[in-house]
């Protein structure tokens, strides 16, 4: 079902082979180049949210400190699968730069499940803190380290939703098409996720639990 | 159901706003009525709401930024009103709570959808053809920005009678606008409505980067583009450095209101004084944001309206990329009385100063380029040379107050209000103004009517002295901003003159509709036949008036600056031997679709109406998971057609 509605010329006019693929491939790097500049913009949104947890990680109101909540065993843990993801979707564009679908599918399955147990393990983590009353409505520490975490948290699940979507479009459709354009903007988005996360375990986790 | 929504929101006992309401309500119907009567529905659903063409798009910025223009100026005009009868016995005609919403949409307004629209829209019509490209990087992106756009729009519309609006000011500072001091509404409508016109901002930022950036013709290299692409590059590297920090901000605020978060509470570890660095940590970018084009306008016109070229081309670009690197680290000007200490107040004091320097080589350029020149007094030029007066004197006040020791006499005072809008009327606004006179033959094929459009010019000059300098001596005399009432009889008489100058203001305004209409009914007069009315010295002038969808049947070949000053001077362009086909992506409702969803999104978590709000989000996804599975986003202008619609320019 399409609801673009048909355009002033000929629904029939002929796509020229040699134009095509020059112009497909123009426009495949601008695009790529437009995402790497909305990660960049990304970059300055978790920049603000780490700004802001620096302000206010000493303010805990008499509640938890992070050395008080943080385990850090588990985060460990956390992590890895996050780092694997990062892996196995780079053997993922491997697959696509050899033209084989199959394993590109194989491997963005190994990355949503290892992103997924990533998120699963967070969400874990939020629940039993505010199932002991630590939640972000604690203090503005616990609100901070919430809003940081759980920012980063969101953004890898949708990267999970877009992971799914594509997955979809790689086994109905094949590696032909937008799917190349595609599957590198979400290799940039998912590698970034990975870098951020780096960052977020440094300086919330591992400084938090000092 | 409907969350808190009920019927009892709606202020059926304030007739002002029951009268404003049903003067917009009728405005609508008239459109409407309009659209009905011409039967032009299925012509503005194909021709412009889902075109993806950067003309079109930008013109519909244009059209919100100036509606909008009228909701604002009502508002400027209930204030100066209620402060001319509000002294002593007499509380004039607003009840204090309304005065209070009145000023904070008057800024947001101003702000977000009249300055920000207006300067978008010119670059989206003007950057694309400048540059001989025949449309934006992402042209769909550039749908969902203008959709995105106007649900913000809608959205603060609505809440002039479903509910209420923020009472903060348009800075929406905590802990005022906290759930125990703001437990309406308003600073909901306000957080939503600019979270929404937010994303649609950072998309034109990525848009129009990346535009300029890869776009642009063979031949022409960064140091031959003309300035108003330069300022735009500028501009959109401030959006995407800037907006992600309002994008936050605002979500923490939301945070804390929602859920219960204490990021900016006054309990619980909240530190107030956060949310002011991070607002204007965005919101200094901000003005930028708004001023570059500006400057990039008048310095399109002054050559053009000179007949020479611009003095100073490379000193001009080198001081807009000091504007934009200095504009982030000058942030904390808006609050030396907050507290932070001499030695900081030092600092950003200093900065700002330095962040006069390169707009002082911009003036003198532009004044350069004047002298010896032949200069025509054309309205666009008229704008300019009132701006490089207006401006400069709004500039001066700032750089008073850049002193610290000054700016704890005049923080909040009337003294600010006269300064920021006298540089941003004098530079935004007149900026907007005369790029809406120089290209608007361009976008519409017909030129604007000259004698109607001097006389609005003349009217807003002297309307904005008589309306704000006043302003200036009452902030000298103690007066502070968002008063609603006074006891002082000293400031009587200036705030009477104040009134005038905003009735002054009106008669201008009353001329631009005006101008617009009685050049409407003329325009198979005015017709610009040539494509050139002014004499330009850029790549949109080579194209006809209006362009063909297309922009350029043949991409040109640069060879320096002033490229169709060059092409004139060889004898005018070459026609094109052979003719292509042309690639050009299709029209798409989805862009209107996902604004549609975006509304009610926005509406629904306003009102705390959950199941709408997870409705409207389903819808956005639900929209671009549709079009993303869509292959058939593009077609190619077969080259017979290319050629048949160049020969009937010609």
């Amino acid at each position: 079902m399409s609801i673009d509605l048909p355009g002033q010329y000929s629904l029939t006019a002929p796509k020229p082979a040699a134009h095509g693929r020059h112009d497909h491939a123009e426009a495949d790097a601008a695009t790529v180049f437009g995402f790497w500049i909305y990660i960049m913009t990304d970059c300055i949104l978790f920049a603000t949210l780490f700004a802001t947890f620096a302000v206010l990680r000493d303010n805990a109101a008499g509640g938890p400190t992070g050395k008080d909540v943080f385990e850090l065993p588990y985060v460990l843990k956390e992590t890895i699968c996050l780092l694997i993801s990062s892996v196995t979707y780079g053997f993922a564009m491997l697959a696509l730069y050899r033209n084989a679908p199959k394993q590109v599918l194989a491997w963005l399955a190994a990355t949503f499940l290892f992103g997924l147990a990533f998120v699963g393990m967070e969400v874990y983590e939020f629940h039993r803190l505010v199932m002991e009353g630590f939640g972000p409505d604690r203090s503005a520490f616990l609100s901070s380290f919430f809003t940081l975490v759980g920012t980063h948290g969101l953004h890898v699940a949708c990267g999970l939703i877009w992971m799914a979507v594509m997955i979809y479009q790689v086994a109905r459709l094949g590696l032909g098409g937008s799917a190349t354009r595609r599957l590198s903007c979400l290799s940039l988005f998912w590698h970034f996720l990975d870098i951020v996360w780096i960052c977020v375990f440094t300086i919330v986790y591992l400084i938090g639990s000092v | 159901m409907l969350g808190n929504l009920s019927l009892s929101v709606i202020p059926f006992d304030q007739p002002i706003i029951i009268g404003a309401v049903a003067f917009m309500i009728l405005g609508g119907l008239a459109v409407v009525g309009g659209l009905t009567y011409f039967a032009k529905w299925k012509w503005l659903w194909t021709e412009y709401l889902t075109s993806v063409d950067h003309k079109k798009i930008g013109v519909m910025y244009i059209v919100i930024a100036l509606v909008m223009l009228l909701r604002g100026f009502v508002d400027a005009v209930m204030m100066r009103t209620q402060l001319a009868l509000s002294y002593g016995p007499d509380h004039g005609y607003l009840p204090a709570h309304h005065y209070d919403q009145v000023f904070s949409a008057h800024g947001v307004i101003m702000i977000f959808f009249v300055a920000m629209p207006f300067v978008i829209g010119l670059m989206n019509i003007v950057v694309p053809l400048q540059i001989g490209a025949r449309d934006v990087a992402f042209p769909f992106l550039n749908s969902i920005s203008l959709w995105l756009t106007t649900a913000a729009v809608v959205l603060v519309n609505l809440s002039l009678f479903i509910g209420e609006f923020a009472m903060t000011g348009w800075t929406a500072y905590p802990p005022l606008s906290e759930l125990p001091y703001s437990p309406g509404v308003g600073v909901d409508y306000y957080i939503w409505a600019l979270q929404i016109g937010g994303v649609g901002s950072l998309l034109t930022g990525v848009n129009f980067f990346v535009t300029i950036i890869k776009m642009r013709a063979p031949g022409m290299k960064l140091m031959n583009m003309p300035i108003f692409c330069w300022t735009a590059l500028c501009a959109n590297m401030l959006i995407l450095g800037a907006f992600p920090i309002l994008t936050v901000t605002l979500a923490l605020l939301g945070l804390d209101r929602y859920v219960g978060m204490h990021f900016f509470t006054n309990d619980q570890g909240g530190e107030p004084m956060l949310y002011v660095n991070l607002f204007w940590a965005w919101g200094h970018p901000e003005v930028y944001i708004l001023i570059l084009p500006a400057f990039g306008v008048f310095s399109e016109v002054a050559a053009t309206f000179s007949g020479k070229r611009l003095f100073g081309y490379v000193s001009m670009v080198w001081a807009t990329l000091a504007i934009t690197v200095l504009s982030f680290i000058v942030w904390l000007h808006h609050f030396f009385t907050m507290g932070a200490g001499a030695d900081v107040n030092t600092f950003f004091g200093i900065a700002t100063m330095i962040i006069a320097v390169p707009t002082g080589v911009k003036i003198f350029n532009w004044l350069f380029t004047m002298y010896r020149g032949r200069v025509r007094f054309a309205t666009p030029m008229l704008w300019t040379i009132g701006f490089i007066v207006t401006f400069t004197i709004g500039g001066m006040s700032g750089v008073l107050m850049a002193m610290p020791g000054a700016d704890f006499l005049l923080h909040n005072s009337l003294f600010l209000i006269a300064h920021f809008h006298n540089v941003i009327i004098g530079g935004v606004l007149f900026g907007a103004f005369a790029g809406f006179a120089y290209w608007f033959p361009k976008a519409t094929g017909f030129t604007l009517d000259e004698r109607i459009g001097k006389a609005a010019f003349w009217c807003w000059l002297i309307g904005f002295y008589v309306a704000f300098m006043p302003l200036y001596v009452l902030g000298f005399m103690g007066m502070t901003r968002r008063l609603d009432h006074y006891d002082n009889p000293a400031w009587r008489p200036w705030l009477a003159v104040a009134a005038l100058g905003v009735a002054i203001v009106a008669l201008g305004i009353f001329f631009q509709i005006l101008q617009i209409v009685v050049s409407v009914r003329n325009r198979a007069k005015n017709r610009d036949a040539t494509g050139d009315p002014w004499n330009g010295r850029s790549l949109e002038w080579a194209t006809a008036s209006p362009p063909p969808f297309y922009n350029f049947a043949e991409v040109p070949v640069v060879t320096g600056r002033d490229a169709f000053t060059t092409i004139k001077e060889q004898g005018g362009p070459a026609r094109p031997a052979q003719f292509e086909d042309i690639h050009m992506p299709r029209n798409t409702a989805a862009g209107v679709f996902v604004g549609g969803f975006s509304l009610i999104l926005g509406f629904a978590l306003i009102w705390h109406i959950w199941w709408m709000a997870v409705a409207g989000a389903l819808g956005v996804f639900a929209t671009l998971l549709v079009r993303a599975s869509n292959d058939d986003v593009d077609y190619y202008v077969p080259r017979a057609e290319v050629a048949r619609i160049e020969r009937s320019h010609s």
